[in-house]
């Protein structure tokens, strides 16, 4: 897919600092015209619009409490009652995957948020620093890329005890060094650059380039991987739930609700099929959303490496 | 040549250095000692003292440091906890399970990820190209713990065609064939859309070369053009990021594994969380990370053996 005739690339990006005040809107605007053009782009949009306003409006939407336990109720098929049926305990489904979405949200976006920033601050020092300090942190970067995400994931789970604060911290130790590494690449390029030896000649601190110069033009393409590595970390929550080393019950989780509903797969398959839903729809609506981005933005940028 | 393999195979070495280093030092960061942890927060001070002496924990760091690397480095990776079974040999046991996996769903999503990417490339531009796109991109998404459990559900238990459990009787091939399906079904159609696409965009990259056009300017059609002379240097990438993908398809086993009670590094690994079995979990993290290593490291020496120019990529 190749994106619109009229969609500026990312590298012109450098251009906003010294243009007029139309000029990024102009910039700003093209890019959007190309991702409301490209239907993958609008449904991932929407799709995760959708499931932001459920997990910031659970409490109001979700229609009975997620852990009122009804137990002469258990393991109901979906009726008009109870949309999504109920659980081992008699709870209400659709309510329980509502409060899901929240707890599969918030550590996605938290563990990508924080990571992002930790990767945007090494990949600068080490794209900007001293080349010994360059060599020592990319050593670490790949030593962390190689380690097997999962098998990590539960190494430290082993160490730490399971828990949300556990899953977030994962994350960030797998992300960081893939971010770290693509801001690093990127200010090694700008850093040549004739308008940062520009400011550099007239006495600017290192400090001030990073800041004012380079942080503004990496965050753009990152956004984008952040975007495409959201579902990888729902992913991750989910399964590290549904092996009960992630969110702990009775707190609402896809993983754990799959897992539950694993346990009585024979005799409620209701459980697994409607649990399995909101995870398939909101990894493709991010990840949807990410290549609409790109595809929009088109800066010279391909994801490293294979599904992790 | 001899030089990058020399560079290439010491970074290797390096980076596995560094992990352990970071695996050896997470135990010290834990809250209280490992063998608390190990035990539970029930466990009576003597049989603490007794795990804590077993596992080497009462001498000086440095010692045990020291002692780590010796011993990883004869292929000691420790001792269960309970059972006392040395973890190497209990890795050994599941490992050709999760390899055979991990080869049969990269081996079936090879073949029909290149197809796609072929298709999508004979038709480029037009609808077919389109849903093939959004086809791959969604196989990407999907998470392979959810393809699982929905084609457990619907091959082994509504169907009743595939067993639901297991990697089959040993010695009878049959039942092993059949046990694997529905789990490298699971694993390899992630792989399927992504290599649909990788090699879509390096054949479109090949295209444009000049002895393209010169084969097109003979009048060969289209599709002769793009199976017999694109798809060869097409697959050069593919090649680099196959070795890539078994690593990581192996480390995403885990999920399937635990769905289809699959014995293998990940039911291993799940297990020993479980019972916080601290060596099991260490040594099958470290044991993966060295086979990944090994075999990103073994790809690069033969591209660059194939292509020159790589050579010079390990500078920047």
């Amino acid at each position: 897919m190749s994106s619109g005739p009229d969609a500026l690339p990312g590298v012109a990006e450098p251009a906003r600092e010294e243009a007029t005040e139309e000029a990024p809107f102009v910039v700003r605007g093209a890019g959007l015209r190309a991702f409301l053009r490209d239907p993958m782009g609008v449904t991932g949009a929407v799709l995760v619009a959708a499931f932001l306003l459920m997990a910031i409006f659970a409490p109001w939407i979700a229609p009975y409490d997620p852990m009122a336990l009804n137990v002469m109720n258990k393991f109901q098929p979906p009726s008009w009652q109870h949309w999504a049926g109920t659980d081992q305990l008699g709870r209400d489904l659709l309510s329980r995957l509502i409060w899901g979405s929240r707890t599969a949200l918030y550590i996605a976006l938290v563990a990508t948020g924080v990571s992002a920033v930790l990767g945007i601050v090494l990949g600068m020092i080490a794209g900007y620093g001293p080349r010994w300090l360059d060599a020592v942190l990319v050593l670490i970067f790949d030593s962390f890329s190689t380690l097997p995400m999962i098998l990590f994931a539960l190494a430290v789970i082993t160490v730490l005890g399971p828990g949300k604060e556990t899953l977030i911290l994962v994350v960030v130790l797998i992300s960081v060094p893939y971010y770290a590494r693509l801001i690093r690449a990127q200010t090694l390029s700008m850093r040549e650059s004739d308008y940062i030896q520009a400011e550099r000649t007239m006495g600017a601190s290192a400090f001030r380039i990073l800041g004012v110069h380079v942080a503004p033009n990496v965050v753009g393409p990152l956004l984008i991987v952040l975007s495409m590595d959201i579902p990888v970390v729902i992913m991750l929550e989910a399964g590290l739930s549904y092996l009960g080393f992630g969110v702990r019950p009775p707190e609402p989780s896809w993983g754990n609700i799959l897992n539950d509903g694993y346990v009585s797969l024979r005799s409620a398959p209701h459980m697994v099929i409607v649990a399995g839903i909101p995870l398939v729809l909101s990894t493709l609506g991010f990840t949807f959303l990410g290549e609409g981005l790109r595809d929009a933005l088109d800066p010279r940028f391909r994801r490293f490496g294979g599904p992790r | 040549m001899l030089s990058y393999a020399i560079k290439r195979i010491g970074l290797a070495f390096l980076i596995l250095f560094v992990v352990m280093l970071g695996l050896f030092s997470m135990v010290f960061v834990v809250p209280g000692d490992p063998a608390g942890v190990a035990l539970g927060p029930r466990a009576s001070p003597e049989l603490r003292a007794q795990l804590t002496e077993r596992m080497g924990l009462d001498q000086p760091l440095h010692v045990q440091v020291a002692n780590f690397f010796a011993n990883a480095a004869r292929g000691d990776l420790g001792y269960d906890v309970w059972s006392r079974r040395p973890v190497l040999e209990m890795i050994l046991d599941v490992f050709p399970n999760t390899l055979i996996l991990g080869l049969v769903s990269l081996g079936w999503a090879l073949v029909l990820g290149v197809a796609l990417g072929c298709v999508a490339v004979v038709w480029r531009g037009t609808f077919v190209d389109r849903l093939l796109g959004v086809l791959s991109v969604s196989m990407i998404a999907v998470p392979s713990f959810v393809i699982a459990l929905y084609s457990l559900l619907i091959f082994s238990v509504w169907l009743g065609w595939l067993p639901a459990i297991g990697a089959g009787e040993k010695g009878d091939i049959g039942s092993q064939i059949r046990a694997l399906i529905l789990p490298s079904f699971a694993i390899g159609i992630t792989w399927v859309g992504y290599l649909a696409r990788l090699v879509r965009a390096s054949m479109l990259e090949v295209l444009a070369a000049e002895h393209i056009r010169m084969a097109r300017s003979f009048g060969l059609s289209e599709r002769r053009v793009v199976l017999t002379y694109a798809l060869r240097l097409a697959l050069i990438p593919t090649v680099a990021v196959l070795a890539m993908g078994l690593g990581s398809i192996l480390s995403s086993a885990v999920f399937v594994e635990a769905v289809f009670s699959r014995p293998g590094i990940g039911t291993l690994a799940t297990n020993a969380v479980s019972n916080r079995n601290y060596p099991v979990v260490m040594g099958t993290v470290l044991f993966m990370t060295a086979f990944y290593l090994f075999v990103v490291t073994a790809a690069d020496l033969v591209i660059a053996r194939l292509d020159p120019r790589v050579r010079d990529v390990l500078r920047s």
